[in-house]
């Protein structure tokens, strides 16, 4: 009798102890769920805070570039000496560098891009398909600098057998390469593009007698086009914002020209010759580093919103 | 009776299909343009590289004589990067694609935060390079450091990481979820237990791709300031450093005064062009074995 009784009273300390350590463990948790929204909506605030720091921390630094230089003399300028005695801040130069070397990419990089697209999605079997499209994403994810060590020591030394008067830094041979660089990204976007639309209307042309080249261009490039139009606009956002290739085979004399066979600098490689020469924080050099890099910045950031608006407004939905 | 001259339709569309076989052959030709200029890229980067890598080209410090230049320095300085990059970007990445998938309600907020990302993901690396001069290097003064490149690098490969978590935190189906809460598992609970166990894979594959991006990512870290010749190598977050692509970068426009630099900046993308695809390997092996499909 005793043994049961002080069973019991085992037990029933027990139950007690574990309702009460289930009752704290359901607050701590209850805290925890309370804890939990706050926490993570903290973390995604960080990328939006990324993109604050860098709009603010330009936009500051480029107020402050603006009183030393005038906004009229900015853009409109032709000659850039920032390292003169007397210095001169004309962003004309770099930004004729960076069309022109985004212009050639792009001379490049649309009709190759597109003409693997249509071939990936229209002519392709699927299994060369299966072999081509890895091929084309290793090119794709081959770090700039290799392309930029290609451009310098390879492609320069061969388009100068050709073209005798081409200077040793040059812009033709990065925007070449830079071309190269963005085919897989045309292909594969306009690819997607293509291939989403639906497979009735590619048999209702060839049903009507169409060839598939026939097919290709009157119904199946219609159909995409918003699609294809966002990708080139995204490869010219990647020609206008890569680094690397014309830092390395365009050198950096500020020429404001439209010759391409000559040396040009572009935004992007005026930053990296700034930044190297360890210009002294609060100089007009240094504050013109932050001018350049809005320039850069705004002009990347309206052609993603241009490739973003095309793709989702023009999107046709089958 | 005949009610279609053959002859005259086949006069007629034999030169459609002319034309078509031709076309078919121009793209496929324009589809090559790009396997043959990697063949030719890979081609001349082995055959320059070709005896430069060897033993004491690996384990070797820097030097300005061609011969006796190692790149150990620049790999320490590589891993101690991934070191910074990897925890920091997931952790952020993950957390972001949480939010994003789990808990934040369809509305004006979750929309002006999902379209920041996909414009993070445009911004120009060199951008990214002067958010971190500003704010890393010369804001809280850490110099140019391991951390302060670490930290700009997470940034720059934070929505590559934020994307693939929501692709793979958005695959794990609905009845996962339900019956989760119908044990009476709570709503973090059921996220940390049953969700991100079964998106782990996506998770990790997007992961070691946005590694393999910074580690060949060269832009930012010019401008973060990297010195040409660093020879001690690297031992902590808050020590100098440098990187393969970084050297690639000084060997390649030095190789006009040297000759050799341009041998030993092909030997250094020969071992990066490795350590990617090793790493592009890992990924693919990790989303083809583990990855469930429901």
């Amino acid at each position: 009798m005793d043994k049961t009784n002080i069973q019991k009273k085992a037990t029933a300390i027990n139950i007690k102890q574990l309702i009460e350590k289930n009752q704290s463990s359901m607050s701590r948790s209850r805290i925890v769920e309370k804890l939990m929204p706050i926490c993570l909506f903290a973390i995604a605030l960080i990328s939006i805070l990324t993109t604050a720091g860098i709009i603010l921390t330009l936009l500051f630094e480029t107020f402050e570039f603006f009183k030393a230089v005038s906004i009229i003399e900015f853009f409109t300028g032709t000659v850039l000496k920032p390292l003169s005695a007397n210095p001169q801040f004309g962003v004309l130069p770099l930004l004729t560098g960076t069309l022109l070397s985004s212009l050639i990419a792009m001379f490049v990089a649309i009709p190759i891009g597109l003409m693997t697209a249509i071939f990936l999605s229209e002519y392709a079997s699927a299994r060369t398909r299966k072999v081509l499209k890895p091929i084309l994403e290793i090119l794709a994810g081959i770090p700039t600098i290799v392309y930029g060590f290609f451009a310098f020591t390879f492609v320069t030394p061969l388009l100068r057998m050709l073209i005798p008067s081409l200077e040793p830094t040059n812009i033709l041979s990065p925007g070449i390469v830079m071309g190269i660089m963005i085919i897989p990204i045309v292909a594969s976007l306009s690819e997607d593009a293509m291939s989403s639309v639906p497979n009735s209307m590619r048999e209702g042309a060839l049903a009507l007698g169409a060839t598939k080249l026939e097919t290709t261009w009157k119904v199946i490039i219609p159909a995409a086009l918003s699609g294809i139009i966002a990708s080139f606009v995204l490869g010219i956002s990647r020609a206008i914002g890569e680094t690397m290739i014309v830092t390395i085979a365009s050198g950096s004399s500020k020429n404001f020209t439209f010759d391409i066979t000559q040396s040009m600098q572009t935004m992007t490689a005026y930053i990296v010759e700034v930044t190297g020469g360890d210009a002294p924080a609060g100089s007009t050099l240094y504050y013109s580093l932050y001018a350049v890099a809005m320039t850069l910045f705004v002009f990347t950031f309206i052609m993603n919103l241009i490739a973003q608006y095309i793709s989702r407004k023009y999107r046709e939905e089958y | 009776m005949n009610y279609m001259n053959f002859e005259e339709v086949h006069k007629k569309i034999k030169s459609r299909l002319q034309i078509n076989s031709l076309a078919k052959g121009v793209f496929f030709f324009a589809t090559l343009i790009g396997i043959i200029v990697l063949t030719i890229l890979i081609y001349r980067v082995f055959s320059q590289s070709l005896g430069w890598i060897d033993w004491q080209f690996l384990t070797g410090k820097l030097s300005t004589r061609a011969e006796k230049a190692g790149i150990m320095g620049a790999l320490l300085g590589t891993l101690w990067l991934m070191a910074v990059v990897a925890p920091v970007t997931m952790f952020l990445g993950v957390g972001t694609a949480i939010y994003l998938e789990e808990y934040a309600k369809k509305g004006p907020v979750r929309s002006f935060v999902q379209t920041n990302i996909n414009n993070l993901a445009g911004v120009p690396s060199i951008v990214f390079g002067l958010l971190g001069l500003t704010i890393f290097v010369r804001g809280i003064s850490l110099g140019s450091v391991v951390l302060s490149g670490g930290l700009t690098m997470a940034l720059l490969v934070l929505p590559i990481v934020v994307v693939a978590s929501q692709e793979a935190i958005r695959a794990v189906p609905q009845f996962l979820r339900e019956a989760s809460y119908g044990m009476g598992a709570t709503k973090w609970q059921t996220t940390s237990k049953i969700l991100l166990p079964a998106s782990l894979p996506g998770i990790l594959t997007g992961v070691i791709l946005a590694l393999s991006r910074a580690i060949g990512e060269t832009a930012p870290l010019v401008v973060i300031g990297i010195p040409a010749l660093l020879l001690p190598f690297p031992d902590g977050l808050l020590s100098k450093f440098t990187v393969l692509p970084m050297q690639i970068y000084y060997w390649t426009i030095d190789s006009a005064l040297v000759a050799e630099y341009a041998n030993l900046a092909a030997a250094a993308i020969i071992i990066l062009l490795a350590a990617l695809f090793l790493m592009n390997s890992i990924a693919i092996i990790i989303r083809n074995k583990f990855q469930k499909r429901y």
